[in-house]
């Protein structure tokens, strides 16, 4: 498999300044390794303000001028200067992006999908709008609407290279979905796609590869099917963790899914893939595991730490129940069990 | 004077071609809990800032014991009041909006410390519960993270002598572990206080977790 994109020792930084003559850097990203291959979607998930939506923006170049990255980002093996970024974005590469501002408020937002009449009806149906939200501006949208005729945007070329920034938010399930698939798609029929976003349980369901971020690195990249059980398999059923007052609301009525490793992309949509985690290497994937509503819903206490105000050691250790000494030195991400983790107890 | 919340045929658009909402009404019980779901574009938000008194609606009123919380001095032409119950002007409205985008609902140039006293000075527990540094306190909305911010969003909202907090989508735009940290705080909250709550989500399974009932809105 080719890499379409690879990102090698990213680090980020914003130069501040404290009062006027004082300048500090700011480091946001501190070694972030990741790629995307042909027919590959990678989901990037972790915590919020973690540094997902910069490196989205790092590699499509419209970071804000204050910032400085180190580290490389190659685009099928050449690396990305500001000429070749110019020539494929928004051809080869797309954008769909995460805040509902990005639409230019004075042009009707049809013209912004595409001027092609034909293409434009297909995305527009596709995406379950109405043929006249075509002829409406940004601000009459809903923010469900803005995030669809965003996601037609992005998608109305033919892309080489997704980066979809939080493409779900203010999307109903069914909607969410439905784009997942359309991204799914699009990576089985040779597209890379590169998925930034809080929601797990769609990054599980469909993205092959689960990359976890906490406070601006890379803590673990697992498959998509650690997230479901050890061995790879897929649950009979659902585990509602201590399911304590939950109603069993959807998508309980799945038989026993595929078996087995291999069919851990298939989105096929039957059933949720979940079961005990345990095939997750890091402690803050499992805390992020144990987090989601349907798993228990467990609030691991504690914040991320300031990104002007890290700890020496592993970032995560203030959290950590594993805890020890050795965590004062930060861990170097090592392989283990076929993913790559950053911890020093990882088994 | 704990009482249910109640929107009554309420009829509402942003322009006078396209109705959002069409003769809607819904009623919420004291400390009842009720997750608010429907289709992209139904007027989830649009009904949450009404129900807050942060719209006007054309036609129907929106009560809270029975009494109206929001509406216009016939005499006076004042305007549209948000708030105009008793005691309104000297204190908090007891219905609260918290918005999706923490990052839109406070003042980008003030620090957060008087961001949270806006209304009124939360006490220690408000803020340990929600799990807000004192040291944040010093900081610019753009130095903290969503999460971060949402938290003061929460804070400010829980004045004494709300009784309904309205929630569009707060976490939403959060990671899961921050997500299940603030639901279960407020949850905590308005349970002890019995402060009812209207939550909009698109997960089910969140839903499940937070409400005590769902109530569908259809396009």
């Amino acid at each position: 498999m080719n890499n379409i994109l690879e990102v090698k020792d990213f680090s980020l930084a914003f130069a501040m300044y404290d009062g006027v003559f004082h300048r500090r850097m700011l480091n946001v990203i501190t070694n972030l390794n990741i790629t995307v291959g042909e027919g590959e979607m990678v989901a990037v998930a972790g915590s919020s303000g973690s540094g997902k939506s910069l490196l989205a923006h790092g590699i499509m170049g419209i970071l804000p001028q204050n910032a400085v990255t180190g580290g490389s980002v190659l685009w099928r093996g050449q690396p990305m200067t500001p000429k070749l970024l110019k020539k494929i974005r928004g051809r080869a590469l797309a954008f769909v992006p995460q805040s509902v501002t990005y639409l230019d408020p004075l042009i009707r937002v049809g013209r912004q999908i595409t001027r092609d009449k034909g293409k434009l009806g297909e995305l527009i149906s596709r995406y379950h709008l109405k043929p006249e939200v075509a002829r409406l501006y940004p601000h009459e949208l809903s923010g469900g609407m803005t995030r669809r005729i965003m996601i037609c945007a992005a998608l109305a070329g033919s892309p080489e290279l997704v980066v979809a920034d939080e493409p779900t938010p203010g999307l109903s399930r069914h909607l969410a979905e439905h784009a997942m698939k359309h991204f799914r798609e699009m990576a089985d029929a040779g597209a890379g796609v590169l998925l930034v976003t809080h929601d797990i349980e769609l990054a599980i369901r469909f993205a092959d590869r689960i990359a976890v971020f906490y406070g601006g690195t890379t803590v673990e990249t697992a498959d998509a099917a650690d997230f479901v059980n050890g061995d790879g398999r897929y649950p009979n059923g659902r585990d509602g963790g201590d399911g304590a007052g939950v109603g069993q609301v959807t998508g309980d009525s799945q038989d026993a899914g595929g078996d087995g490793a291999g069919a851990g992309s298939e989105p096929d949509g039957t059933g949720r893939r979940q079961g005990d985690g345990v095939g997750l290497r890091h402690p803050y994937s499992k805390a992020l595991w144990a987090a989601m509503p349907q798993n228990g819903f467990v609030p691991t206490p504690g914040v991320q730490p300031y990104a002007g105000d890290l700890p020496a050691g592993c970032l995560y250790a203030p959290r950590c129940p594993m805890r020890t000494q050795a965590c004062d030195v930060a861990p170097e991400p090592r392989p283990l069990r076929g993913g790559v983790v950053s911890c020093h107890h990882a088994v | 004077m704990m009482g249910a919340l109640e929107a009554k045929n309420i009829s509402f658009g942003y322009d006078r071609k396209r109705k959002v909402l069409d003769d809607v009404s819904i009623s919420v019980g004291a400390g009842e809990r009720v997750a608010l779901v429907g289709p992209s574009g139904c007027g989830k938000s649009t009904l949450c800032k009404v129900l807050a008194g942060h719209l006007e609606p054309w036609s129907g009123e929106v009560t809270l014991d029975g009494e109206a919380l929001f509406g216009r001095d016939a005499g006076q032409g004042t305007g549209f009041e948000p708030w105009r119950g008793p005691g309104h002007g000297h204190r908090p409205c007891p219905v609260q909006l918290i918005y999706q985008h923490p990052e839109k609902a406070v003042n980008p140039r003030r620090k957060l410390g008087k961001t949270l006293t806006e209304a009124y000075v939360p006490g220690e527990d408000v803020l340990r519960a929600l799990g807000i540094e004192p040291a944040w306190s010093n900081r610019y909305p753009a130095e903290l993270s969503g999460g971060e911010l949402q938290r003061f969003c929460i804070a400010r909202a829980l004045a004494p002598g709300v009784e309904f907090i309205v929630a569009d989508e707060i976490s939403t735009m959060l990671d899961v572990v921050t997500q299940a940290q603030i639901w279960q705080a407020l949850i905590r909250i308005c349970e002890v206080r019995h402060i009812g709550l209207v939550a909009v989500t698109h997960s089910p399974e969140l839903a499940a977790r937070i409400s005590t009932r769902v109530v569908e809105l259809l396009a």
